[in-house]
């Protein structure tokens, strides 16, 4: 990927969505492709039968907060979300998304500005998210130039690997 | 319960002019702000995103994961073999035939991959060999494998934790983003009553602000009440820096600091504090004066109480040691009220030091003498207990006071035990009457 840049539906989650509801404690020892069948299962049950590849997360505040584990980031990836915006998330969420390449951005006032379904475009480079069913545009928090390039690559090892 | 938060954070008034050591005008800076923009070598604000050169990376035994995951991404050779400091603390000596072949496993790769600070399982807890050995200094910027890689902000450096893929990259690259965090300051007003230490203090904040008050923020600790406190007792406040969401817990790098630091590696070091104009996003004062000892009672840091609350509950175990409070002067306000009496046979009381140097003292100073009169079990300087991996853990039902940072559920051993945290002294005096025990009333 040149440029970073995504488009795809957004699927609205609130505030302070935690790691146990991503991947909840009691299905963490089994493989990815079990775990992930599980995804969200507290809060949103239908999720996974509902979502397609290429979807975008967009959540409130504090996303991806509590347990530092690193099965959260790992099993929304392997479902195939494409990006999650935020007003915020939690930092050892953030770090670990960037650190396996599963693109995240933060854009305050983006939670209240979009509904279910509403078609997206996330550009990581220009730190924009433009709603493009409502035509709304809103500024988000750039990212510096190597957490895009893990993103691209595919997280920070991949980065490695190639060079 | 919510973890550091990226992304939230208020504006602060930053039109504060100055002359900046980087030509132009110069906001006044926190020392997080300081250490930053001293790295990437222009001025930087909270908010914003660093890729910042590491001055020192630490791993104990989570170096084994870190290393084969360099190893899949094809990189064999460590950026600066001199800026690596590897150690065993957490399971040691190996309880078990699996950990065992883990060390020898990390043991051979340290030879062949030549990382300059090797300390083995002989030095002591992580954090505690890191201030020892002179790793951590005022205005250094150092990764640790380890949450509580915090505690080295008692001497003013930027310590913080990260995971093992970070980690990896760190080891190949030498560099790391961060986000420059927003700066809140606690301000310490008084002295310490008797029998009263650091730990009451960071307690009584944890149970007072919560354990979310400083999330993803780096924290200050100034006012006369923190430069009165020794080197120590700042590590146990910087300690617990976590417990409250920080990534940073700072005190200013002072005489006190220079003298700790005297003899302890090559590097000389200076002064650091904030400018007097920096921008702080809070500020709360605690008057330590008038503070009681505390305690947080099971299964949270932050549900404190006083004392007089809890004293009373029946213990089995008392706990003295880990990185928060295991150091000499710990060590010796306990051995103040333990030479007292003895722990009933009923009761369990084990004594982990932080460190081999501390251990040494301790024996010189005849601590060691009045523990094991005491009815103390006396153990190496380990992690052990204190997050469950082996020797002194706890029975379903069983009650421990510790000295150690966390009391979570299942933290050292049954999650049907329970665990409350408090001072040293309040660990002796509870060890001697097998029930909480207010260390003034001994
Ligand atoms: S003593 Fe406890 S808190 Fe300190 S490094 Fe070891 S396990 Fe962590």
């Amino acid at each position: 990927m040149d440029y970073l840049k995504i488009t795809g539906p957004a699927w609205t989650f609130g505030n302070n969505v935690d790691t146990d509801q991503i991947t909840p404690g009691h299905y963490m020892d089994l493989p990815i492709e079990e775990m992930s069948k599980h995804v969200f299962e507290p809060i949103a049950p239908e999720f996974v039968s509902d979502f397609k590849a290429g979807g975008i997360i967009v959540g409130g505040s504090n996303f991806g907060c509590g347990s530092s584990r690193e099965t959260a980031p790992d099993a929304l990836k392997f479902l195939g979300v494409a990006a999650i915006v935020a007003e915020s998330f939690a930092r050892i969420f953030f770090r670990n998304a960037i650190a396996i390449g599963l693109p995240v951005l933060v854009c305050p006032g983006i939670a209240s500005a979009v509904s279910m379904g509403d078609e997206l475009e996330v550009d990581f480079e220009a730190a924009r998210v433009t709603n493009l069913s409502t035509k709304k545009q809103f500024q988000a928090t750039p990212l510096h130039h190597i957490m895009v390039e893990s993103l691209k690559k595919g997280g920070i090892m991949k980065m490695l690997a190639d060079t | 319960m919510g973890g550091e938060q990226i992304g939230k954070f208020s504006e602060c008034n930053w039109k504060r002019p100055g002359k900046s050591e980087f030509g132009g005008n110069k906001l006044g800076e926190t020392i997080a702000e300081k250490v930053f923009s001293r790295k990437v070598g222009k001025p930087v604000r909270p908010g914003e995103y660093v890729v910042a050169p590491i001055d020192c990376a630490m791993l104990h035994e989570a170096f084994a994961l870190s290393w084969m995951q360099l190893m899949s991404a094809g990189v064999s050779e460590i950026w600066d073999p001199q800026k690596v400091v590897v150690l065993f603390d957490h399971y040691i000596p190996a309880p078990t035939e699996r950990l065992a072949a883990a060390q020898m496993m990390i043991r051979n790769i340290i030879q062949s991959a030549g990382v300059a600070h090797y300390y083995g399982e002989r030095e002591g807890i992580c954090h505690q060999v890191m201030m020892e050995k002179g790793h951590a200094r005022p205005g250094a910027l150092i990764v640790g494998t380890d949450s509580h890689t915090c505690t080295y902000g008692a001497l003013g450096a930027a310590g913080t934790g990260i995971g093992t893929t970070e980690m990896a990259y760190v080891l190949a690259r030498g560099e790391l983003w961060f986000m420059v965090p927003p700066t809140i300051r606690f301000i310490l007003e008084g002295h310490l009553p008797e029998r009263v230490a650091s730990k009451d203090v960071i307690l009584h904040i944890a149970g007072k602000y919560g354990t979310e008050v400083a999330q993803y923020k780096s924290i200050e600790f100034v006012g006369d009440g923190a430069e009165a406190l020794s080197v120590e007792s700042r590590m146990t406040i910087s300690n617990m820096a976590v417990e409250i969401g920080a990534k940073f817990g700072f005190f200013n790098a002072d005489k006190k600091t220079l003298a700790y630091l005297k003899g302890r590696g090559d590097a000389s070091s200076t002064p650091l504090a904030a400018d007097a104009d920096a921008q702080y996003e809070a500020t709360y004062e605690v008057d330590q004066s008038g503070l009681e000892p505390q305690v947080a009672c099971p299964h949270s840091v932050g549900n404190v109480k006083s004392i007089g609350e809890v004293k009373g509950t029946s213990i089995h175990q008392a706990l003295l040691g880990s990185c928060t409070n295991g150091r000499f002067e710990d060590l010796q306000a306990a051995a103040e009220i333990l030479k007292r009496g003895t722990v009933p046979p009923f009761v369990r009381l084990y004594v982990y030091p932080a460190s081999r140097e501390v251990y040494v003292k301790a024996m010189e100073a005849g601590l060691l003498k009045i523990f094991s009169e005491a009815g103390a079990v006396i153990c190496n300087p380990t992690c052990g207990p204190c997050f469950g991996a082996h020797t002194g853990l706890l029975a379903p039902g069983e009650v421990c006071i510790s000295s150690t940072n966390r009391n979570f559920k299942g933290r050292m051993g049954s999650a049907n035990a329970e665990v409350y945290l408090g001072s040293p002294a309040t660990v002796a005096a509870s060890a001697l009457k097998g029930a909480i025990t207010d260390p003034r009333e001994v």
